[in-house]
Formats: C-alpha cells, structure tokens, sequence
C-alpha cells in the first residue's frame, strides 16, 4: 500500500471565479478505500471543491492527480454525484436514460449502449432499491428517490474514485440510512468515496476521515483527530472575510473591472 | 375503477378538432383569392381546382415548395425539440432575427440569390450575434434576457436597412430578397431545395450519431463534462445546426416567424411524451405537417405567404396537444376530475345506503328511496336520479314500482370497501396521528375515495387489523364484503383486494 499513487492527491489548489464562492491553496492526499467527508459553512466552497477537482471550473492555481495520474487521463476512475437542483427533473428521460448515461463515459463518442451495459445499470438501480421504477418518468419520484437515481448513475460509471455533492440533501430517514449503507459497501469493494456533506451531527459516524474546509483546509485527518470542539469552532466561527474579499478584489481587477 | 380517457378517443378528439382548423384556415386562404377575382388580376380558378392542382402535384413548382416545406419542418421540429428542453426558445428567437443581416451581405456578394452564399454569410452573422450575447452576459451583470433582446433588435435592424438598400437597387425589385420577410415557399429554387436536403440530412445524421452526447448536454452538461465528453464541441455543433435551420427555412417562412417553427413543435411533443426520442420524432411529425399545410394554404389563396399559414397550423396542433395531451391536457384533466366526481357521488350513495342497512342491524332485504332521501338529506327526486346512475353503472337494482334498491354483489362489495376505507382511515387519525375524534369524520369523508388498496393493507397492518372504527361502529371485514354467496365470491374479492 505504500508505493501505490493516493487516489486523489490536490495541490496549492486555487479557485477565484467570480460570484462563486473563493477556494485558497488546497493541498489534498486522499488514500484509497476512504470515505472522507467535506464539511464546512455555508459558502465555504465544498462544492467549488468538487467542481475544481473534475475541471469544471477554471483554476487560479494548482493541480489534480487522480491514482496518480492528471485528472484528464483518469477521467473514466471517477463517478460524480451532482446536486440534486443542479437539473431540471421535468426532463423527458425515465429513470433508466438517466442511469445509462452513467455509461456514456465508458461508450465514448458513438457506440450505443449493448445488452451488458443494460444489465450493468439495471444492477445499479436494484442496489439503491429503484428498479421497480426503471421506466417511470424522473419527475414521478420524490427527492429521495431521485437522490437514488443519480447514486445509481455513479454506480454504473465503475469507476474507483467517487465525487458526491450533498448527497444526503433533501432526502428522508430511510434514503438516508440506505445511502450510508450503500457508501460502506463501496468502501468494503476498496473504492474511495468524497461526500459534500452539511450535517455535522452525523459526520463523525458516516465518515473515516474529515476535510474541514473554510475557503482553505482548516483541518484535514482521521475523523477521531479532526472532530475536535476546537478544530470546528476554527472552521465554522469567524468568516475568513479579508481573506474572500481580497482574492475577489484581485480576480476582479485582473478582469479589468473597476474596483 | 374510475373511467380514463383512452389515448385513442383522445386522438380522435384531436383529429376532430384538428379537421375543423383544416376549413378554418381555408377560410383564410380563400376569401383574398375571392376578393381578387373581383378585381380579375389573378388567373381564374376555383379552390377546388386549386385543391386539385395541389394533390396531384402537377406543378413542378409546387412540388419544390412543398419539399422544401417538409425538409425545413423535419430540421426544426428536431432541432426545436433541443431548443425546448435546454429552455432556449429566446436564443432560438434571437438566432433568427440575427441572420437577416447576413442574408443581406449574402446577396450584396454577387448581387444574386446564390443559396450558398446565403447560408454562409446568415450562419456567420448568426453566430456573431449568439457570440455577442454570450460576451454581454459574461462581462457585464446584466442577465441574459436583456442580451437577446438587445442583440435581436440591434442586429435585425441592420437587417433591416441593408434589405431596403437591396430593394432599392436598380435590379432590387426582382431580387426575391423580400421573401426572406414573410415566407413564400413558391419561391424556392432548385438550389435551395439542394441545400436544405443537404443540411438536413446531415442534421439528421449528427442527431441519430451524436445522440446520447446531446441528451447528456440538455440534462446535465457538467455531468458529461465530468465524464470527459466534448459538452462544448455538442454545444456548438447543436447552434451551428440550429443556425442552419434557419436560414434555410427563413425562406419559406419569414425571418419573424422563423423561430416558432423551432419552438411549436417541439413544445406541442413536449406535452404529449415523457421520453425524448419520441419528443424529437413527435416534432419532427408536427412540423413537417404545419410546414406541408401552410404550403397547401399558400397554393390555395395563390401565392398567399406560406409562414403565417406554417405557423397556424401548428399553433392548432399545439391547442391540440394543449387541451387533449393524455398526461396535461386541460379537457383530458377536467374531464379526469368530472369522472371522479360522479365515482365519489355513487360511492357516497353506496355507502348511505349500506348505513342505512347497519341502523336496522341488517334487517330486511332492500333500502327503500324515502329511507335513501332521509338519511341523505335529500328529495325523492334527487334520490331518484342517484338511483339511476348506480343502475346504469350495475352497482344497484330498484323493485318495478320504483320504491325499493337492492344493492348487486358488486354494488354491495364497493359499498363495504368504502365504509371500511372511512373507517380505518378514522381510526388511523385518532389513534396514530392523534387527531380529536369529533375531527376526523370530514377527512375521511374525503379521503375514502382514494385510498389505494396497498395504503389498506398498511393501515389494517399498522392498526393490527381493528374490528371497530372510534365511534364503535364495526369496520367491515373481506367476510362482510363477500355476503352470502359462495366460494367463487370469496376468490373474487381476494384477488380484487390483491390478497396473495
């Protein structure tokens, strides 16, 4: 285990994009088979966090290796949960199309779906207790329920490395507890899994190790060494308002507006 | 169960209605053409003829027109549906208005209608003004609604100014290029009917290629972003298309109009399907018919502009799909809630009737009207009428001289179900949700009629399968509902409470 790449490693990772929220010099080393969570306040830039990590926003500074490789070249090692907001459930796709696209990364520009890759996603909707409801239309679900959807695209990524944003946001008791059921058993499968979560009366049982972001890590560490008053109160007491306002200021200026 | 509106009555619904539009909007075509015979500066031919001319296709000109219609409904139907789903009707919009000024410079290049030419100066024009849009929003703070509307109105007035110079030119007047304003499908070339079929083929082909690309980019492009799919290569191809589309339409159906041949039909499909393969097939159907019929109401009025008659056409389709669609249509909902509430009103007397019966301990066969209309609160008369509906639906029988009902073993069974729904869901508001008991009656007078059988199982499950409701009266059990007749009665009702 001490030779292979970690399976997400950051360094002096920077986001400064205007109207989201600043993320300052992130360095990350995320062993395999973990199950980190990301906790922090509101604006604290746990999603930014995730988005920068997958190249979805520009980066001010910094990098991102995935098993050791750079992120483009490992792509198809993650799965990505989004928000649950980020898209509109109106949509005209059952919940089958949505959970097939979890295979489009795998398929590549023109190949259709074959019978295995059917088989694949019908596997991932049983394990998150959906298939039942394979050919219902996404609106026709509740919040949980859609939550699942999205779990079960990942699913069917198989991929190593797992992204999730508030995976547990908006969902009932029982989604919830089928949600952390499902995380171990991915971690038992040796995957490793980072979860956005807001929570912090649950955090210390769902996770193994704790990222404790406000703008930059405050913390980062075996739950047992993270979850301390001390540590949270620095993460959660006192915005880092210079700190935001400042790196606003010079994007700002560096786009040429009036300041 | 309750009555639905079947998919076939209501697609007959819809081909009624869409009949009626059909004579309509001949009326609108007809009476110009009535109006210039009078003045005699039109060749003289009836609307029959004209119809006739129209079905055998005899005019090679008109069979042009009318395949250059169906190409352009086939590529903005598809396309539109894109357009819909990403909610970018407005950029559709703006795309459309934008071009004109390229149509121009497209002409002002060698002074002809070359197709071409066109197409390439509107496309480059066009993509100018999205470019331009999207360069506002994203330097500036104002929203991108305020961007389309600025750079729609900016470009099509230099449209507009280059295409009044061009008119004014010595050879202006037959330039044609007053057809790019409101639409005439007789207008079309050979050339341009080459065009269109090439771009829409080849919009077709991207389309049924890239397919799965594109539905990852309107659902979740930051997703197929993470997946390493080339979102912004399918952004831009889909605009390009788009672009196309246009100009190769704008001929036929005018610069103004061109936009709601992107939009009515794919917004039409998107009441009428949940799936987006056949949303893009539904539009591509519905524009490809308003497309033909505008060209057939053109040839009817001679040479009337097609785009207004395109757009006509389908804005009745979509008042179609508005009104009748299975899942949102407004009649297939009222009509929905008129058959629950007749449902309601029969179970209601059902189970008045059944309590009447429980005051008599079960007494005697019949319930008589009078016993009916008082525990009711009702006249004879209405009474009577109730009666009737629960005959024609079999769930009651009335004596010949019309004084006593007895209920049919059905009527009898649902009447059960219904006091049992009322009861058990009593019981669960009392004693789970702890509601006050003088409460609870109101409720289940509404909830009893959409209480699924799956719901009574967990109720009965939760509540330990009670014998008595909270006011003591006796909840009935499969046993009641069954009566006196034997055995294949019990199968019934076992399989019709989904007992396994």
């Amino acid at each position: 285990m001490e030779t292979t790449a970690p399976a997400l490693e950051t360094h002096d990772l920077s986001v400064a994009y205007q109207k989201k929220p600043v993320l300052y010099g992130v360095d990350l080393e995320i062993p395999e088979g973990k199950l980190v969570g990301i906790v922090g306040p509101n604006g604290a830039g746990k999603s930014t966090l995730i988005k920068a990590i997958m190249g979805l926003l520009p980066l001010r500074s910094g990098w991102v290796k995935v098993f050791g490789q750079p992120f483009a070249k490992a792509k198809r090692r993650v799965g990505y949960v989004p928000q649950r907001e980020s898209v509109d459930w109106d949509f005209p796709v059952n919940v089958m199309d949505v959970v097939l696209m979890g295979r489009y990364g795998h398929l590549g520009w023109i190949k259709r779906p074959s019978a295995a890759d059917r088989e694949i996603a019908r596997n991932c909707l049983d394990q998150v207790n959906l298939l039942p409801y394979a050919n219902r239309q996404i609106s026709n679900l509740s919040g949980g329920q859609q939550q699942r959807v999205f779990l079960a695209r990942a699913l069917a990524q198989e991929s190593d490395l797992y992204l999730m944003d508030e995976p547990f946001a908006g969902v009932d008791a029982a989604t919830e507890a089928a949600i952390i059921v499902l995380l171990k058993e991915l971690k038992a499968r040796g995957k490793t899994i980072l979860v956005v979560h807001h929570d912090l009366t649950t955090a210390k049982d769902y996770f193994d190790m704790l990222v404790l972001l406000n703008m930059r890590v405050v913390d980062y560490g075996d739950t047992a060494d993270v979850f301390t008053v001390e540590k949270l109160q620095k993460t959660y007491g006192g915005r880092l308002t210079l700190l935001s306002d400042v790196t606003r200021q010079e994007a700002r200026q560096k786009a040429g507006e009036e300041v | 169960m309750s009555t639905r509106l079947t998919p076939s009555r209501s697609v007959r619904w819809q081909s009624t209605a869409g009949l009626a539009v059909v004579v309509w909007l001949a009326l609108f075509a007809v009476t110009p053409a009535a109006w210039a015979d009078r003045i005699g500066d039109i060749q003289e031919t009836s609307v029959w003829e004209q119809a006739g001319r129209f079905f055998t296709f005899r005019d090679p000109g008109l069979r042009l027109a009318l395949a250059g219609c169906l190409l352009l409904g086939l590529s903005c139907g598809l396309l539109g549906g894109f357009v819909v789903v990403r909610k970018m009707a407005l950029v559709g919009d703006t795309l459309s208005h934008a071009v004109l000024p390229g149509i121009a410079l497209g002409f002002l290049w060698n002074m002809t209608k070359d197709p071409v030419a066109i197409l390439a100066g509107a496309t480059l024009v066009g993509l100018l003004g999205v470019m331009v849009v999207d360069w506002i929003t994203r330097t500036t703070t104002l929203q991108q609604d305020a961007a389309l509307g600025l750079v729609l109105s900016a470009f099509y007035g230099v449209g507009i100014c280059l295409v009044t110079r061009i008119q004014r030119l010595p050879t202006g007047n037959k330039s044609g290029i007053d057809k790019f304003m409101f639409g005439q499908a007789a207008a079309l070339g050979e050339d341009d009917i080459v065009l269109m079929l090439v771009t829409t083929l080849v919009t077709v082909a991207l389309i049924v290629l890239f397919y799965r690309g594109l539905l990852v980019l309107s659902f979740n492009r930051e997703f197929g972003e993470a997946m390493g799919l080339p979102m912004k290569l399918l952004h831009h191809l889909l605009m390009l298309l788009t672009a196309f589309a246009i100009v190769v339409a704008m001929q036929a159906v005018g610069v103004v109009l061109v936009s709601a041949m992107l939009v009515i039909p794919a917004a039409s499909a998107y009441l009428m399907t949940d799936r987006m393969h056949r949303l893009l097939l539904l539009a591509a159907l519905i524009g490809m018919g308003s497309a033909a019929l505008g060209a057939f109401f053109s040839f009817l009025g001679h040479n009337l502009p097609t785009g207004p008659f395109m757009v006509l056409a389908g804005t009745v389709v979509f008042i179609g799909s508005f009104l009748f669609s299975p899942r949102y249509g407004w009649l297939t909902r009222l009509w929905r809630q008129h058959s629950r509430r007749l449902r309601t009103e029969l179970e209601n007397t059902l189970k008045a009737m059944y309590r009447v019966q429980e005051d008599r301990d079960f007494h005697g066969e019949g319930v008589s009207v009078l016993e009916l209309a008082e525990r009711r609160k009702e006249t004879v008369e209405e009474i009577q009428a109730r009666v009737k509906n629960l005959r024609s639906a079999g769930l009651a029988t009335l004596t010949e001289e019309g004084r006593m009902i007895h209920f049919t073993p059905e009527g009898y069974r649902q009447a059960c179900l219904i006091v049992r729904n009322h009861r058990l869901w009593e019981l669960y508001l009392t004693n789970v949700a702890h509601f006050a008991a003088d409460h609870v009656h109101a409720e289940a007078e509404e909830v009893e009629h959409v209480l699924g059988e799956d719901t009574v199982r967990q109720l009965e499950r939760r509540l330990k399968f009670p014998r008595q409701d909270p006011h003591g009266k006796p909840i009935p059990s499969l046993r009641d509902m069954v009566g006196t007749s034997a055995e294949e009665e019990l199968q019934r009702g076992t399989e019709t409470l989904g007992y396994r």
